[in-house]
């Protein structure tokens, strides 16, 4: 039996970030470089508290807002985290992480 | 600039964001540098709680990008608390300083709470220049102990190399000191005057003949030829430009809580004690006023041959009374690299020769005779030179 593991994401505390227009300015802490996250992944990215599985904000965040398949919108999610994190953006776990996160300001 | 954030200053230019800011958190300062425009007294910074408020409306406002500078930040006994609240708002931090009160504490702080870059000033490689510069003997080596210590903890260091008279000779060596550091650097051969307006440290600017070598120098310039090429005049597009992004994606607080567009731009146009930081960035006159103006509007530089490339500083030409006027320092240094006076040096030119002449009316000492034989030379310049 195939056993899907939870996967968790929070916000790097090392990172530099701001919502400009729909789309979020993130300076990583790694080597200063400069992202842009698209409206989906900000969703994404700002719903990171560390203790939401991912599979639930994709539900609750995602797919009642684009008409997109839960299966397919949680791969492209997988991907991104994993993406995020490797540029040390997200962090991600099987399980929880506790720690509060720093709230992102929104821009007028 | 990265083109990535060329775009994001483009796109918050656009939604009327303060993408940038500078936060002066003092003006009081453990170094006395020869050239700096600041009056060091305490006429009464912001508290801590002032700060942290003002951190929160900037970060509502969408400033991303904060450069806490000074005066010498560490002065202040609450910087770190200061520090520790901008990053909870996580903006991007760089800070500016000289470094000295740096140790190995404060450098691993400094990493912790994820600070994007760390500017220090060198003036020179050489203690007796860097320490006659800042007035405080031992300087130049706390300020490399300081830098080893923030490179241990892996952070980003740039060393800032203003030139003046005093150490010119020495930026290859302010260089090489970078690269055994293992920091970037940059040079500015820019001396700015004081705040209140008081210009006599502009004499300690680098001269025509300093510049010259300097902007001819493929270490500091790169392709000489390309840096150093003839003006175009500017065309329909330049005319529309904006002068640069004083008062359109960033803008300047000092201790006080006054506004400015910038740092080099000291036209008050409110105080963030009184009125919100948003507020006075929608809605203030004076921020209106420098928005409004493009290079078709500057009466000097619209007709100068160097009007597209020039780097004139809208601050500078405030400063010298008129921010639709032309920046005399950046009219030598595009002078300088090119050998093509500007517009405004053309005009001053021509006016030193006239006044220059009644001038020599008014001095005393002179017999009618001589003052004749002065007035009939062919050159008023020349006439000038005799007299001195």
């Amino acid at each position: 039996m195939k056993v899907n593991k939870k996967l968790y994401m929070a916000r790097s505390p090392r990172i530099a970030a701001r919502r400009l227009g729909e789309e979020m300015l993130v300076m990583s802490g790694q080597g200063s470089t400069l992202f842009t996250l698209n409206p989906t992944a900000t969703i994404l990215w700002q719903a990171a508290d560390g203790a939401t599985p991912l599979d639930e904000i994709v539900e609750r965040r995602i797919c009642s807002e684009f008409e997109v398949k839960p299966e397919e919108a949680l791969r492209d999610a997988e991907a991104l985290a994993a993406d995020l994190a490797k540029h040390g953006i997200l962090l991600i776990s099987d399980e929880p992480m506790p720690k509060p996160v720093a709230s992102v300001q929104e821009s007028r | 600039m990265s083109v990535l954030m060329q775009e994001m200053n483009d796109r918050a230019l656009r939604l009327g964001v303060p993408l940038s800011v500078q936060l002066d958190l003092t003006y009081r300062c453990n170094e006395k540098c020869v050239h700096c425009y600041l009056d060091h007294d305490d006429y009464g910074e912001m508290t801590t709680a002032e700060i942290k408020h003002l951190l929160r409306e900037m970060a509502e406002a969408g400033v991303f990008i904060l450069t806490l500078s000074g005066g010498e930040i560490f002065m202040r006994k609450d910087f770190f608390e200061i520090l520790e609240c901008a990053r909870s708002l996580t903006f991007c931090i760089k800070l500016k300083t000289n470094a000295v009160l740096i140790r190995e504490a404060q450098a691993a702080r400094i990493r912790e709470l994820g600070v994007e870059s760390i500017q220090v000033s060198i003036y020179s490689h050489r203690p007796e220049v860097h320490d006659a510069i800042t007035k405080v003997p031992g300087s130049l080596q706390r300020s490399i102990n300081a830098i080893r210590f923030l490179k241990s903890q892996g952070l980003k260091v740039i060393i800032a190399n203003v030139l003046m008279t005093e150490n010119m000779q020495d930026y290859h060596g302010v260089r090489a000191l970078a690269a055994e550091l293992g920091t970037d650097c940059t040079l500015d051969p820019t001396v700015t005057p004081m705040m209140d307006g008081d210009r006599s440290v502009l004499d300690l600017n680098a001269g025509e003949s300093a510049l010259r070598n300097l902007f001819r120098d493929q270490a500091f310039v790169g392709n000489a030829d390309e840096f150093c090429a003839l003006p175009s005049p500017p065309d329909e597009e330049s005319m529309g430009s904006l002068p640069c992004s004083a008062g359109h994606t960033a803008c300047y607080v000092s201790p006080y809580g006054e506004f400015y567009p910038c740092v080099q731009f000291p036209l008050s146009c409110g105080n963030v004690r009184e009125k919100r930081f948003i507020d006075i960035w929608r809605d203030s006159e004076q921020l209106k006023e420098v928005r409004s103006i493009r290079l078709r509007d500057l009466s000097s530089c619209s007709q100068c041959a160097h009007g597209s490339t020039c780097t004139r500083c809208p601050g500078l030409a405030f400063l010298e009374g008129n921010m639709r006027g032309p920046s005399t320092a950046d009219c030598e240094k595009s002078f300088a690299r090119t050998g093509i006076p500007s517009a405004n040096l053309l005009a001053k030119k021509e006016k030193v020769s006239a006044p220059r002449l009644v001038q020599i009316q008014l001095v005393p000492a002179i017999t009618g005779s001589r003052l004749a034989e002065m007035s009939s030379s062919a050159s008023a310049v020349g006439a000038y030179a005799l007299l001195r």
